[in-house]
């Protein structure tokens, strides 16, 4: 009995250290508190300054209009903003598939050598600087068809598209407890069907984060539309013409020596920022999780 | 009353003598059922290392065998050679004969045998992205079942027989994985039977569960047996003796013992049975 006694009371006795240890805990606390702040300062800062710089150009006609003529002021980017909404679509139409299916390949169906090189070729691929994927899709679309078309651009986005969806999927689906697949399975449904519907599912929402970060990162990419979409001033809708973008028409006027196309490429950028807000936002919603606030 | 059981093995039995062969004995107490389910010299082994070697054991229809054993003699590897699912793991290696309903397994679609041979696992596990009501269904569901009414009546009558029906009839969209962990186990019994198999196999279904809601799954067990074959793993020798007709003892990847579950447990014939089943290795 004295025995249990004497135990409890050294639990409950101060440590010696107690100071030391306090002092180190509010420490590290505090530095964590500053890196978090360091971490979304850029954003913030970013947004803000974008929106200072670029609000006053912000209007009806940035959206509707065509680019002026140089010297002529007003005028918008209607042409690199549906350029951008079209390049960015048809590069997910090649990139989602082809990342996703090669995610579920690389876990689902293979062990092998040829599974690890997947791997090890896609890590590779989401290191190489986004030029060089221009210069590729240069190589086997331009120069085959002769002359630079919305079809490379797509190409170019999505096959940058492809390293970052097939290791989100890839990391994704590894997280799905392997007894989902078997309790799938037992209940004497297809392997296919218990992909799909079981583990996809399942992973559906990590998945739709990593398709989204691609999308976004895609939108904003310059280097390799410089040599596949090119830009275009004018109108054009057509996968085989060039076609305008909106970072290749920020770049351009960003380095343009017109105060009024400076403030244009910031109102640019402006628009770039809220067209991958609003396509997040819009696929957040669509795809919600409709069990998200009950467990 | 188990306990009382358990300590008949230390007497003297005049059954020691017994010379019929057990096979026998089971077939005479179960009136000629028929075999559900024969395994002849099944052996399974992984990266070339044996797990179980040339187990022989035949299942009457609509009993409940229970399967026992020390951890890593090869229970769950048995069992889940039934069901073909060790064509999941690369490396594994499956000889010998399994019949199920006469018909060896060679004669089956992988997919067409295990709707008929159903599984419950160790961990509940629901699909975590559906409600309780689209678990059940889900096999149906995900087999092109699309008739709202026969799902629903599906579903309510599986939810019943897994005794879940009064728990769960107001909260049929909420998230399975809501329920509490016996819930849960039940909704993967419902899950299982809703497929309609005629073969259910259960490994440690109540090992992650408390008390009651393992005395839950065990009656389930013995109502579920009146239809089903049941083939369920265990650890607990009390559940063993309370759920199963004939129980049989799994050592180093062999079948030591296969008989009644009351003689094995009062008049064991190996040695090394009755050292298992009175704790004294294991
Ligand atoms: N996927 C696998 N790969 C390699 N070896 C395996 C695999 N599954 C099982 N084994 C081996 O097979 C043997 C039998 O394992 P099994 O899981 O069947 O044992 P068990 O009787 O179910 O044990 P427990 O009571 O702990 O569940 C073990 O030696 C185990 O290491
Ligand atoms: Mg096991």
């Amino acid at each position: 009995m004295e025995e249990t006694v004497q135990q409890y009371t050294s639990v409950f006795a101060k440590p010696k250290n107690l100071r030391r240890r306090k002092i180190v805990n509010s420490t590290m606390l505090f530095l964590c508190v500053v890196a978090a702040i360091i971490s979304i300062l850029p954003l913030f800062y970013i947004f803000f300054y974008t929106t200072k710089s670029g609000i006053s150009s912000l209007n009806w006609d940035f959206f509707t209009q065509m680019p002026k003529p140089v010297g002529e002021a007003g005028g918008g980017m209607a042409n690199g903003i549906i350029g951008t909404l079209i390049l960015v679509s048809l590069g997910s139409v090649i990139g989602i598939p082809v990342g996703v299916m090669a995610g579920i390949y690389v876990t689902e169906y293979s062990g092998g050598l040829f599974s690890n090189l997947v791997k090890f070729v896609t890590d590779v691929l989401s290191g190489v600087p986004s030029i060089i994927i221009g210069i590729f899709a240069y190589g086997v679309i331009v120069i085959p068809m002769q002359g630079f078309s919305t079809i490379a651009g797509s190409f170019a986005l999505g096959i940058l598209m492809v390293p970052t969806i097939t290791r989100i999927t890839e990391e994704m689906l590894k997280l799905v407890p392997q007894s989902l697949r078997e309790a799938s399975l037992a209940l004497g449904v297809s392997r296919w069907k218990t992909t799909l519907q079981i583990v996809l599912r399942t992973a559906s929402g990590g998945i739709i984060t990593g398709i989204l970060l691609a999308i976004a990162r895609a939108a904003g990419e310059t280097a390799p539309l410089l040599f596949t979409a090119f830009g275009n001033r004018f109108w054009s809708t057509d996968l085989n013409q060039p076609i305008a973008s909106l970072p290749v028409q920020i770049f351009n006027y960003a380095i343009s020596p017109f105060e009024d196309w400076h403030n244009q490429a910031w109102a640019g950028a402006l628009v770039l920022i809220l067209l991958v807000f609003v396509v997040n936002l819009i696929v957040r919603i669509v795809t919600r999780d409709k069990f998200a606030n009950k467990v | 009353m188990e306990e009382e059981k358990l300590n008949i093995i230390s007497l003297p039995v005049e059954d020691d003598k017994e010379i019929i062969p057990e096979m026998e004995v089971i077939e005479a107490e179960q009136g000629g059922r028929e075999f559900e389910v024969e395994t002849k010299n099944l052996s399974v082994s992984f990266n070339g290392r044996p797990a179980i070697s040339d187990i022989n054991l035949s299942v009457r229809k609509q009993t409940a065998t229970a399967i026992i054993g020390p951890s890593g003699c090869g229970k769950s590897t048995f069992l889940r050679a039934l069901n073909f699912m060790h064509d999941m793991i690369p490396k594994s290696k499956v000889t010998g004969e399994i019949i199920i309903n006469k018909h060896s397994i060679s004669e089956y679609d992988t997919v067409d045998l295990r709707k008929k041979v159903g599984m419950v696992f160790q961990k509940p596990n629901p699909f975590p992205k559906m409600s309780i009501f689209e678990n059940v269904v889900s096999g149906l569901k995900m087999n092109g079942n699309k008739d709202k009414k026969n799902l629903n009546e599906v579903a309510e009558n599986c939810l019943k027989h897994a005794g879940l029906w009064e728990e769960v009839k107001d909260r049929l969209k909420e998230p399975a994985v809501s329920l509490s962990g016996g819930q849960q186990q039940r909704l993967c019994i419902a899950r299982t039977i809703a497929v309609s198999p005629e073969i259910i196999l259960m490994d440690e279904p109540t090992s992650a569960l408390d008390p009651i809601s393992t005395q839950k799954i065990e009656e389930l067990i013995f109502n579920l047996k009146k239809e089903f074959t049941i083939l369920v793993v265990t650890h607990n020798m009390q559940q063993a003796a309370r759920v199963s007709d004939h129980t049989a003892f799994f050592y180093m990847g062999k079948l030591v013992e296969y008989s009644r579950t009351r003689r094995m447990f009062t008049n064991p014939k190996e040695k090394l049975t009755e050292e298992y089943i009175t704790g004294k290795f294991g």
